[in-house]
């Protein structure tokens, strides 16, 4: 169980730092295609943002509540991501051939282009709950099963 | 000399994984190895590899320092002090030899930035042509990673699923 810190000067910074590392990683997640980047980095400075909030004003905060939240959504990265291939099938082509899915009135390479945006929010969904949920696991046992449970 | 402005960054590695190893400390031995990723990154990105660089210094640097600094937090203070036993003759005697072993192989491996190498003549070329025509997007590696080879990414985003629920399997029992 992780307690709020007590210096004000940390708190001041996480509350202007922690914003600014989220709008990072989203810029990262999306700009992945035209510069570094992608959904692995982006995902993980993601749940940094949401980890440093649980280290900084506690676990109970309402600022943690979304790293909390989040817990909930083990899988749901994965499921982004297969659901992308099986959208790929039900297109009639193979498994996460990306230019058979069956958006009307987007060439061959903007499908795949799409198919790549969505592949990479899944794998940052993916990462960034992993990165909390490990956190979460090191450091509170019982406030887990609260949050969970109750 | 091709990589002389390395040379600084590669001894400052070598000095903090030795550190790494020979500090007493483990919170020490933590924050060496934060240093040493972070070292690592700018080599990466010093030889090109922006994305590597990119994952070194958030993962390495970052997420796993973290990581390793909440575990310390639940060991007791006598647990994170070592004392560690002089080096065996058989570690001596063997660990140099492997070394120079691979130094050896390492004379069979194509230069740094060879046109000619296999890495760069074998199917390379057909991704950086046709990447951007096939897919509309500009980074070769994004492309290749998502689109070329995404059955593999997607089982890596299975391993990581799969790390995420082991954790939290092992780690969530003791509660009441």
């Amino acid at each position: 169980m992780i307690r709020p810190h007590d210096s004000i000067i940390v708190q001041t910074l996480g509350r202007f730092l922690i914003p600014v590392v989220q709008i990072f990683g989203l810029y990262v997640l999306f700009f992945g295609q035209y510069g570094p980047g992608g959904g692995f980095v982006g995902g993980v400075i993601l749940g940094t943002g949401m980890i440093l909030s649980v280290l900084i004003f506690g676990h109970d905060a309402s600022r943690s509540q979304i790293a909390k939240d989040i817990l909930h959504g083990d899988g749901v990265g994965m499921l982004i991501y297969a659901g992308v291939g099986g959208l790929c099938m039900i297109g009639g082509g193979e498994f996460l051939n990306y230019s058979s899915l069956s958006i009307p009135g987007l060439e061959e390479a903007s499908r795949r282009s799409l198919g790549i945006v969505l592949t990479q929010i899944g794998v940052a969904v993916d990462v960034a709950v992993t990165a909390v949920s490990i956190v979460f696991s090191l450091s509170a046992e019982e406030i887990i099963e609260e949050s969970i449970n109750g | 000399m091709t990589f002389a402005n390395e040379i600084p960054l590669l001894l400052l590695l070598l000095v903090t994984a030795a550190g790494a190893i020979l500090v007493k400390d483990l919170m020490s031995a933590v924050l060496l190895l934060g240093s040493y990723s972070f070292t690592l990154s700018l080599v990466w990105a010093w030889l090109g590899a922006v994305d590597v660089a990119f994952v070194e210094a958030v993962v390495g640097a970052g997420l796993a320092t973290v990581l390793f600094l909440l575990t310390l937090f639940g060991t007791a203070p006598k647990d994170t002090r070592l004392r560690r036993p002089p080096p065996s003759l058989t570690t001596l005697i063997v660990f140099p030899l492997l070394g120079v072993l691979l130094l050896y192989a390492a004379n069979d491996l194509p230069g740094f930035g060879d046109p000619n190498s296999p890495a760069s003549v074998h199917i390379s070329p057909s991704y950086l042509e046709q990447s951007y025509q096939d897919t509309h997007t500009p980074n070769v590696v994004t492309s290749v990673l998502m689109d070329y080879r995404s059955l593999d990414t997607m089982v890596e985003t299975v391993v990581i699923f799969t790390s995420g629920i082991a954790c939290a399997l092992l780690l969530r029992r003791q509660s009441k």
